[in-house]
């Protein structure tokens, strides 16, 4: 086939390894922002989900739907309001809620769609990130937070308290978190994080349980 | 009729006069062999008798009456890899074979045969004529059995639902139970959508491609052009040309023409054409052809008459028109309205939509629609948007991306097949 051509290896985002192992066998799965499909493609291959992913960027989904995954284009902020009630096992946002317009609406959305639903984003509570702030009076620019501020994509930037917060105002219940420092050593918690982990971490996920 | 001498045929024109196949057809499983037929291709042809009538939308059942079909490589000993191609409005069953009076390339030889991104070395491709048109299935060209004169007029109205029954049943004669892929452009496209809805468990996978799940105000507004240019022909005859001394030749030119120019864009008309004058260095201060694409425009019209018939150009544009799957797919199951995802409920097709930036006929708006019902009910959907300035017609031509897209498609559903 024209399209079967071999995908160069690719490293594997941290992140995208720890919320594969979350993800049940044979469990329908939408990833939201899923990028050039890699999530989707591990889950596929790997824990043989049913799989789809929403994308904004054309060129993505084009890439995708090349490699036989089932991708839309589409906008988290405008488009998770077609789906039903309790589509899919698992509703996955990777490092995407903090480019969206409306973090709540998005939220809701995953809440009301997915059974579980699992977020990760960088942490803006990092030691690092204050340090930045506080000793050197700039925007933060870092490993995980790569943008100039007039560049930068990332338009409603967190912590990972200010996220537990918005799932306390939702009614949602963090069944676990996951954090990882900047080696990529990641830590699995019941329930929320502490003040520890919002000061270590650099990113997290958390799984919230819809059901 | 005549042909236009001094042209050289364009992609997809044929000169035999279509509308007298029907008269040389027997009523049994034949070949096809069309008056002038420049190339061995023919194609097979499936008689439904009386005793199975095809029951149409507008409340007649047709019968008897023929489908004619062609087939790309072979069906497998389990019947799991049929697809089925459905043409557009002026396309016909010659999807990827030198067409039989004109010898030309099949209309989606770029996207069916060895090796294509609808591999017939792997699948059994069909594709038939539909209900109402003019290349060996039956309509308004065939005979009338209650009269032995040509339908013309008479012929029932179909819709797209009714193109779709009588495809279903040449399915049904073939011995499938299950289509592995459904897939068309424009007209195709609506065929594509209808398959899913009324045989959901019949089509494992279906591409929709630069269509849309109902007929705008804007392209039932150019249809309408086509067919009163048709019908003010004054050899048009209220339908009852007879093909030799008259034929409305003029009026059919004029919809082709003003059709052709919906299927283009403004940007691939620029790019192709410009203001460049045609055989001359300045304007003749007349109604000439001066400009190319006055000249292109007219070709096309009149090798089009060659190949089509007019009658069957009303019956099908009409049937684009009153396509709203998601009112039609209410009125079948007794229910006043609904909406699209409706139509789609509990399926379990695999779907990829894919439309083209440029397309203003069937605009990426339309797709999304689609995209958005399928979303409604956690169907499994993919769609793209294929980045390419030819407009509509980008659907036919050789596009690298849309095939890279239906192969990844394909071969994704064809594991999932375990084909």
């Amino acid at each position: 086939m024209a399209a079967a051509m071999p995908s160069p290896p690719r490293a594997t985002r941290a992140d995208l390894v720890r919320i594969a192992e979350l993800v049940s066998h044979g469990a329908r799965v939408l990833d939201i922002g899923c990028g050039d499909g890699h999530l989707l493609e591990i889950l596929r291959d790997e824990r043989g989900v049913d799989g789809r992913g929403i994308e904004l960027s054309q060129t993505g989904v084009n890439a995708c739907v090349s490699r036989g995954l089932s991708v839309i284009q589409g906008d988290a902020d405008t488009d998770l309001a077609d789906y039903p009630d309790g589509a899919f096992d698992f509703v996955i946002l990777s490092q995407t809620i903090q480019a969206t317009q409306n973090p709540r609406e998005v939220m809701t959305q995953m809440m009301r769609i997915g059974r579980r639903v699992i977020v990760s984003f960088p942490n803006f509570g990092h030691w690092k990130v204050r340090a930045h702030l506080v000793l050197r009076g700039r925007m933060p620019v870092t490993s995980s937070l790569a943008y100039q501020w007039w560049e930068t994509p990332n338009i409603h930037l967190c912590t990972l308290a200010d996220f537990t917060a918005l799932c306390d105002l939702l009614g949602s219940d963090v069944e676990s978190t996951i954090v990882m420092d900047s080696s990529g050593t990641a830590r699995t918690q019941k329930g929320p994080p502490g003040w520890w982990a919002n000061l270590t971490a650099e990113q997290a996920i958390f799984v919230l349980d819809c059901q | 009729m005549t042909t236009q001498p001094g042209f050289a045929l364009p992609r997809g024109a044929e000169k035999a006069p279509s509308r007298y196949y029907m008269a040389t057809m027997t009523n049994a499983e034949t070949s096809f062999d069309p008056e002038g037929a420049a190339s061995g291709a023919q194609s097979h042809v499936h008689a439904f008798g009386v005793d199975q009538p095809l029951r149409l939308d507008g409340g007649v059942d047709l019968a008897p009456f023929e489908i004619a079909y062609q087939t790309y490589g072979d069906l497998n000993a389990d019947k799991s890899n049929a697809v089925l191609i459905c043409h557009a409005l002026t396309g016909d069953q010659h999807a990827a074979n030198a067409h039989p009076t004109t010898g030309k390339a099949g209309w989606w030889n770029h996207m069916v045969g060895p090796g294509r991104p609808i591999d017939t070395d792997k699948y059994f491709v069909i594709c038939q004529n539909v209900i109402g048109g003019c290349l060996g299935t039956t309509g308004p060209t065939a005979i009338n059995p209650a009269t032995n004169e040509p339908y013309g007029l008479n012929f029932p109205v179909i819709t797209i639902g009714d193109m779709v029954r009588a495809q279903a049943m040449l399915v049904d004669a073939l011995g499938i139970e299950q289509l592995f892929c459904v897939a068309g452009g424009s007209m195709g496209g609506m065929q594509v959508l209808e398959w899913c809805a009324s045989f959901p468990d019949k089509v494992f996978s279906a591409i929709p491609i630069a269509t849309a799940a109902r007929h705008s105000a804007q392209n039932i507004a150019f249809h309408e052009v086509g067919r009163q240019a048709i019908m003010a022909d004054p050899n048009w005859q209220s339908g009852n040309y007879d093909g030799n001394d008259s034929y409305p030749s003029k009026g059919l030119a004029v919809a082709r023409m003003a059709a052709h120019i919906t299927y283009l864009s403004e940007a691939a008309l620029h790019r192709k054409f410009g203001r460049n004058l045609q055989d001359r260095d300045s304007v003749t201060y007349g109604f000439e052809a001066d400009f190319q694409i006055e000249s292109y425009l007219r070709h096309q019209g009149f090798t089009f008459v060659d190949r089509f018939d007019a009658n069957a150009y009303l019956f099908i544009t009409r049937a684009m028109d009153y396509f709203d799957l998601a009112a039609d797919h209410a009125r079948r199951n007794g229910r006043d309205s609904g909406t699209l995802a409706d139509a789609f409920r509990g399926t379990t097709t695999r779907f990829c939509v894919a439309s083209f930036t440029s397309d203003w006929l069937y605009p990426t708006s339309e797709s999304r629609q689609i995209v958005h019902a399928l979303n409604a009910v956690a169907a499994n959907v993919s769609f793209v948007e294929i980045e390419s300035d030819k407009g509509h017609d980008a659907f036919l031509l050789d596009e690298p991306e849309l095939f890279a897209t239906i192969s990844g498609f394909i071969g994704a559903s064809a594991r999932a097949r375990g084909l």
